[in-house]
């Protein structure tokens, strides 16, 4: 069995990791006082013939004491917090100079819109392709999250990463990884009878092999002088293929 | 209890009670007791539908796609040859939820306890609103029975989960589910105003209705949760029944309160469940509290520790619940500052749970501890509420809820609160009052080692998930097995189902002795627990109109082991203080 996270490889994904291990350790000590009190209680205040249970009504001292050391421990906690949230999840919180990248989600598929050659999103030089997010390591990535029919939501574990895409919102959602690799994005809100299956696969390059890959994209796309949507087959993608053991996925680049 | 009615001669007449008809007494009766017997089978009935459901759940996640056991019984649009398909996996998921939330729990704490104990405990003759109360369970029923036949329909029940965010829930086209998702909605309406109807009672009755003496700091603290309870629901459930009313407006006639396309938002939805939702959470909470409290006293021989912080807590965690509904919504595209917002006043609820664990620590803190099957499940209680409350910090930090959020770490969460906190105290209470509500007494034995067995099986089946929701495994999914990253804990979900099941059969131990003891069960004295609080100082089970001679109280609620009382270790609340000697409570 698992104890732990999943790898972190999101340069912000160690303070979230910290957060987990305060709680941890504080809850841990919670934990191990409650049940310990209340077993050895237990044990120790066992019926016996002839004895008489100590008559109180309570300590005043001690309902102080018990009242102010936890609220004096979640005040703490909540400045913390509070601080890392706006660090990750702020409206500010996104570094000013991204990769701006478009993820539409709709039933069951992830669609992304990738800036073409002028590097621009929104521009009519755009490029899409389902179920592919590709981007650098070691560069902001500001994710510009839509959702076309129902609620969604945006999950890559290893990037300590969740947002939901709500239909009629844009939701901008930025991170930035440590390290190239594959990964997926699961659909962590139900969303209908293919929610199991809404994952697509998640590439990040070193710099120049990014930069190669896009140049890629946009020189096969201006020979047929076609921006429009595009399917790569993969094993992500095709629906008979979807309920195959991840391990069995074909994670050999020949298809890009 | 007798009345005097002056007929038209002028002559009064004494009218004692009249023998009714079987079904003015059982059926269609305006006895508290009797209602909240009713309600009992009920909710027990829709807690055995909810854990079927479950069992379905578990088998699917173990062995996705095998054949279930008599899985050949569904019909093709459920599943073909056996194996579940997705979309009925996601009607099973919001089914579950949907009949443990509102069918088994809510109704077993509520609909049984307040009923039957409010006013045996006030010393009352009956509730306020008799009719009301009887309305209130005749709601309940078909209720019940429109969210069991929506599996029947086409396009089967719904699928949105128990929450049923929109747009999901408001899109036909996009769940594959229409008539289910109504006949769901209006099942909630009329749950609803079950719940309005008998919250009105019982906030009337614990206000108008305490025996003489019976002060509010007197009141034992199972009706002090109750009360404050039938307060929340009262003000929670027209919040529900608006939304709902606007989701079916959406569906049916084509509104787009929750749609965006024509200016709508999905997320008003969110907003307008979890206002309902949350305190709804503490509803499901706090009577269980309430039975713990109680049970722990009788139990350790001893006063209930703190008793007005107990009660403090109690009304504090009630206010405090109505302004902590957006921590269910930190990932949902709401403004970050709110947020934070949300996670200050949600850590702040913290602690008056904190304070109510550390009281019933002193509780048992030098009692004379008699562990019988009430006071096990009582202190079980307490062990694995406090599992589900520090469990809850994680989430509440919004941080680190990024990456919980939709795990399976939140399904571990809910289940120790709901199943290892609430439905624990309700087996409690189960066996702490049965003697009092069916004249005999539930088998000991059997019920330790239902105790024993359920405790065991139960960390077994919802521990495991905690560690399976840190690995990143998402909620809901039909098949889990698809994803890289919780491919190592994917033989987690084996141990889980064969605890699940394990736990689902120790169940029968408790169905057979509910129901053996009821012709067979030892007959119970008026009060076999020693307790002190009004409901035992009346013959088991108490005749219709609850006492022979109106009860006077003049003793706190749990005088247990009070030095100057020699004889016996306990004070009865309604005691004449010349007959006994302390006069100071």
């Amino acid at each position: 069995m698992n104890w732990t996270l999943p790898e972190n490889i999101a340069t912000y994904g160690g303070k979230i990791d910290a957060v987990f291990w305060v709680i941890t350790i504080v809850t841990a000590i919670a934990f191990v006082l409650v049940e310990v009190g209340i077993i050895w209680f237990t044990i120790r205040y066992r019926q016996r013939e002839g004895r008489r249970a100590h008559y109180t009504h309570g300590d005043k001292n001690l309902e102080i004491l018990w009242t102010a050391i936890p609220a004096l421990a979640m005040v703490v906690l909540g400045i913390y917090s509070a601080g890392v949230w706006a660090d990750i999840k702020g409206r500010e919180s996104a570094p000013a100079e991204s990769l701006h990248i478009g993820v539409r989600a709709k039933q069951f598929e992830w669609n992304v819109t990738y800036a073409g050659a002028d590097e621009v999103l929104g521009t009519n030089d755009d490029f899409t392709i389902r179920n592919q997010l590709h981007f650098p390591a070691n560069e902001p990535i500001l994710v510009w999250l839509e959702a076309e029919d129902v609620l969604h939501s945006f999950f890559i574990p290893q990037l300590r990463v969740k947002q939901d895409a709500v239909p009629g919102m844009t939701i901008p959602v930025w991170f930035e990884a440590t390290r190239s690799g594959e990964f997926q994005i699961g659909c962590a809100e139900l969303c209908g009878l293919g929610h199991y299956r809404m994952r697509a696969r998640v590439f990040i390059h070193e710099q120049a092999d990014y930069e190669a890959w896009v140049g890629e994209q946009i020189a096969s796309r201006g020979q047929t002088g076609e921006a429009e949507e595009t399917e790569l087959a993969t094993a992500a993608s095709a629906p008979e293929a979807a309920d195959e053991p991840a391990s069995t996925h074909d994670h050999s680049a020949g298809g890009m | 209890m007798a009345t005097i009615v002056a007929q038209p001669t002028g002559v009064p007449v004494v009218e004692e009670h009249h023998e009714m008809s079987f079904i003015r007494k059982y059926i269609f009766s305006t006895d508290h007791k009797v209602i909240g017997i009713q309600f009992l089978f009920l909710s027990l009935f829709f807690l055995l539908v909810g854990g079927l459901l479950a069992m379905m759940m578990r088998w699917q996640l173990a062995w996705p796609g095998k054949a279930m056991p008599f899985g050949g019984l569904f019909p093709e649009a459920m599943a073909p040859g056996g194996i579940m398909l997705p979309e009925f996996y996601n009607s099973l998921v919001t089914m579950h939820g949907t009949f443990m939330v509102f069918f088994a729990i809510m109704l077993l704490l509520v609909g049984v306890y307040a009923n039957y104990l409010i006013p045996l405990q006030i010393g009352a003759p009956d509730m306020a609103f008799p009719r009301l109360n009887m309305i209130s369970f005749w709601l309940a029923v078909p209720a019940g029975v429109i969210a069991l036949a929506s599996f029947a329909v086409e396009g089967g029940a719904a699928g949105a989960g128990w929450t049923s965010y929109a747009p999901l829930s408001a899109l036909p086209e996009a769940s594959g589910v229409s008539l289910g998702q109504q006949m769901w909605i209006v099942s909630l309406v009329i749950l609803g105003l079950s719940s309005i109807l008998g919250s009105t009672n019982y906030i009337t009755t614990v206000i108008n209705m305490r025996a003489p003496g019976m002060t509010w700091m007197r009141l034992p603290l199972t009706v002090w949760a109750l009360f404050i309870t039938a307060i929340l629901a009262l003000l929670a459930m027209p919040v529900l029944s608006g939304a709902l009313i606007m989701l079916l407006f959406d569906q049916t006639l084509g509104t787009h309160f929750f749609l965006p396309a024509s200016g709508g938002q999905p997320l008003l939805w969110q907003h307008l469940f979890w206002f309902f939702g949350h305190p709804e959470v503490y509803i499901l909470i706090l009577p269980a509290m309430g039975f713990a409290s109680e049970i722990l006293a009788v139990g350790s021989r001893k006063p209930v520790f703190g008793y007005k912080a107990m009660v403090g807590a109690i009304i504090a965690i009630a206010f405090l619940g109505w302004i902590v509904w957006g921590h269910h919504m930190f990932q949902s595209g709401m403004n970050p500052v709110l947020g934070t917002t949300f996670m200050v006043s949600t850590l702040v609820i913290a602690v008056p749970s904190a304070i109510k664990t550390f009281n019933w620590m002193g509780t048992m803190w030098r009692g004379n501890l008699h562990l019988h099957s009430p006071m096990l499940f009582a202190i079980g209680f307490v062990m694995l509420f406090v599992i589900g409350g520090l469990s809850g910090i994680f989430m509440a930090s919004a941080p680190f809820d990024i990456f919980i959020h939709d795990t399976y770490f939140i399904v571990a969460h809910i289940h120790y609160v709901l199943f290892g906190g609430a439905l624990f105290a309700i087996f409690g209470a189960i066996y702490y009052w049965y003697p009092k509500m069916f004249g005999r007494m539930m088998s000991e034995r059997w019920g330790k080692i239902h105790f024993g067995l359920t405790f065991i099986f139960f960390n077994l089946a919802f521990f495991p998930m905690h560690t399976q929701g840190l690995a990143g495994m998402m909620r809901r999914l039909y098949d889990t097995s698809g994803y890289t990253h919780t491919a190592d804990i994917q033989d987690t979900h084996l141990l889980i189902s064969f605890s699940a099941f394990a736990l689902f059969a120790s169940g029968a131990i408790f169905a057979f002795n509910f129901f053996w003891s009821m012709f067979r069960g030892e007959r119970a004295p008026d009060n076999p627990w020693n307790a002190t609080t009004l409901e035992w100082q009346t013959p088991s089970p108490p005749k219709h109109g609850n006492w022979e001679e109106a009860p006077v109280v003049y003793h706190g609620p749990h005088e247990y082991s009070h030095p100057d009382v020699t004889d016996k270790d306990w004070l009865a609340q309604n005691e004449r203080p010349d007959v006994v000697s302390p006069a100071r409570h």
